[in-house]
């Protein structure tokens, strides 16, 4: 029982770290691709790590704290890594494929 | 069940390391690359728990949980280099 439930977690963890790769390698431009590892990756790892505390914890003696330690710290500071890289993306104009949003303050001709 | 599991995560998660270090290589801009690095990290940590879990051993979660950590201040070390120009100021 717990063996298929910690191969579904390891499974789904290791799937979505390659989906989030995936993006990464293939999106067009950058801010699509700051979308593809930013949450793939934390929902992979964060299956892994799960998978991984479960797993010490059935094996050994009392539950198994430093993976809740891990997921905690990148669920933090994932999400403050992504806004920095954007801002740095939008300093220094980097090309977007969206399309320029209306200029509402331009005079009317 | 685990036995057949583990090497099949080892090989995407190792696909996945790939595509990150091409994205790394390729990238056009420094954001791009700064990300693909981030990536890698990332990778890098779900290898070392694939890693732990596969030899039975915890010891592996203090090189995880640090890599976690030096990789979250090298991302905000770079970027803050590219905003300003300058890393402390």
């Amino acid at each position: 029982m717990i063996d298929i439930l910690l191969s579904l977690l390891i499974l789904t963890g290791a799937i979505f770290t390659l989906i989030g790769s995936l993006g990464l390698a293939r999106l067009r431009d950058f801010y699509t691709r700051l979308h593809g590892p930013t949450k793939a990756t934390t929902l992979g790892v964060g299956c892994l790590l799960i998978a991984s505390a479960v797993y010490f914890s059935v094996r050994e003696e009392g539950v198994s704290l430093h993976e809740v330690l891990v997921t905690l710290f990148l669920f933090i500071t994932a999400p403050v890594s992504a806004h920095l890289l954007a801002k740095a993306a939008l300093h220094l104009k980097v090309k977007s494929l969206a399309a320029m949003p209306p200029d509402n303050d331009a005079p009317a001709d | 069940m685990l036995e057949t599991v583990i090497p099949i995560a080892f090989a995407l998660v190792s696909l996945a390391f790939l595509l990150s270090f091409w994205r790394l290589l390729k990238g056009p801009d420094a954001p791009d690359r700064i990300l693909a690095l981030d990536t890698l990290y990332v990778n890098t940590i779900a290898l070392l728990v694939l890693l732990g879990i596969h030899l039975g051993s915890a010891i592996y979660f203090e090189a995880a949980l640090l890599i976690a950590m030096m990789g979250f201040v090298g991302t905000v070390a770079l970027c803050k280099y590219l905003l300003r120009g300058d890393i402390i100021e």
